[in-house]
């Protein structure tokens, strides 16, 4: 404990200075959510290049708390759904349904160029489509995978912050 | 001589204190953790702005559940608030002083755990009915050991009435260092953390259901349920901290007869005992990771070795 005590007292802060905001339009349902949105982070198909940006956008670095968005373990508790790769056919019902268990007002974020065209994985036989053919989708974050930092600006218009 | 005006300014005082305070002691907690792992963190006033989003939100009450799960969060919130009007936060006096007893206290507490548990299992999900029997386990653990505790401070005072035994500690402060005292203190510790569900009994913060044990109960609650929810376990987490700091530190606290100065300087006394209990908790959580659920009965069965110790000090060094 003493040396878990000294490691943190040596690293100090590690978080990264919060870039400049982009001014963007923010969607009509994010607007009332007035500086806080809860995710929650469904896995359509990835291949996990996302997950893993995902991760670096929360962990302490780009620390994506700061902004007032968090992700949580129920569709019932979020704001917003975070879908990553092409939707599969096994995820095309349960993809429909965590959107339907979302209270409004709603959010689906489209991360990655899987989730928005997908990728590679376009004309698969496994695949049915991109997010958008089989739930409404407000922001679109491109990129194989995208960068945190993309990520990051994409969430940031969503909360306003 | 004690009005009735005195009386209820400082309860008014007490229960907006809880009320407001509750869940800037979270975003308080949330930001030293934040800062000790090295992050920015979202700032104290995160947890209202998530409540007041989710007081907008849209209702959903899930298919096939009743009045039952409609009406947990109600009650879970209704019995916090009314602890917080009993117990001895900021003055020894209250005008439901004959319900501020330890028993009526504890027993309020158990009945919101248990409204959340019968709200999650009336969801009929395996994560709800899982969350409620994990939550019940840890509750039938934890009573016995809240009782023992009771019964070892109650002994020296004849009572088990929260604000003469604050009263007592505070007319003779070298109660506070006797073993009775100190392994009570250690017993209800363990206790609280237990209640309010932090690390190392329960993660509040987890993403993985099979390790809930709070969260799995209300996965399926939203909106202004939901935020019913997370205001009475934050508040919940706040009374029970002050409780703990009334009963083993009641400084500054306003006795009977107080002037408002006197519960003016208690309320502010109240809110640094608070924070600095619950940074003390936050900084403890981040170098510690969450029990092995098979691990918590060790730990609950130990703080209840402590607080038998407790009562066999009481009787023997009488």
């Amino acid at each position: 404990m003493p040396g878990l005590w000294r490691k943190i007292r040596k690293t100090g802060r590690v978080a990264e200075p919060a870039p400049a905001r982009v001014p963007a339009e923010v969607p009509a349902a994010a607007a009332e959510l007035a500086g806080s949105i809860q995710i929650r982070h469904v896995d359509a198909g990835s291949c996990n290049g996302c997950e893993v940006e995902i991760g670096s956008v929360f962990g302490p670095v780009y620390d994506g708390e700061r902004y007032g968005v968090r992700l949580v373990a129920s569709p019932r508790h979020a704001d917003a759904l975070l879908v990553t790769g092409p939707v599969t056919r096994n995820m095309e019902v349960a993809l429909r349904r965590t959107f339907e268990a979302v209270s409004e007002p709603r959010l689906v974020v489209a991360l990655g160029d899987c989730a928005r065209g997908c990728g590679v994985f376009a004309g698969a036989y496994g695949v049915v489509g991109a997010v958008g053919d089989v739930v409404p989708v407000d922001v679109e974050v491109a990129g194989c995978p995208p960068e945190p930092t993309a990520i990051v600006a994409a969430l940031r218009g969503l909360t306003g912050r | 001589m004690i009005t009735p005006v005195q009386v209820a300014v400082q309860i008014t005082v007490q229960i907006v204190l809880v009320v407001a305070g509750a869940p800037l002691l979270t975003g308080m907690m949330r930001q030293v953790r934040a800062r000790l792992e090295g992050r920015a963190g979202a700032g104290v006033l995160q947890p209202w702005r998530d409540l007041r989003k989710l007081a907008r939100k849209e209702p959903i009450t899930p298919q096939g559940t009743g009045w039952v799960f409609r009406l947990a969060p109600l009650v879970a919130a209704a019995t916090v608030l009314v602890v917080a009007a009993v117990v001895p936060l900021t003055g020894t006096t209250s005008p439901l002083a004959g319900v501020g007893d330890l028993f009526a206290v504890v027993a309020l507490l158990a009945l919101g755990s248990v409204a959340l548990a019968l709200g999650g299992l009336d969801t009929g999900t395996a994560f709800g009915g899982m969350g409620a029997s994990r939550e019940m386990t840890v509750l039938a653990l934890v009573e016995p050991t809240i009782l023992m505790s009771i019964f070892a401070l109650s002994v020296r005072v004849g009572s088990t009435n929260l604000g003469a035994i604050v009263t007592r500690t505070a007319e003779d402060p070298l109660d506070v260092v006797s073993p009775v005292s100190l392994f009570a203190a250690a017993a209800l510790a363990i206790v609280t953390i237990a209640e309010t569900g932090r690390i190392p009994m329960d993660n509040p913060a987890t993403h993985l259901e099979l390790t809930m044990i709070h969260e799995a109960m209300v996965l399926e609650y939203a909106g202004p349920d939901l935020a019913l929810i997370e205001w009475a376990s934050a508040a919940r987490l706040g009374v029970l901290l002050g409780l703990l700091a009334s009963l083993f530190a009641p400084w500054g606290i306003a006795g009977v007869g107080a002037g408002l100065a006197a519960v003016a300087l208690a309320a502010l006394i109240l809110v640094i005992k608070v924070a600095v209990l619950g940074a003390l908790l936050a900084a403890g959580e981040v170098f510690m990771a969450k029990l092995r659920l098979f691990r918590v009965p060790e730990l609950l069965a130990g703080s209840f070795l402590m607080a038998l110790l407790a009562v066999s000090a009481s009787f023997f060094l009488g």
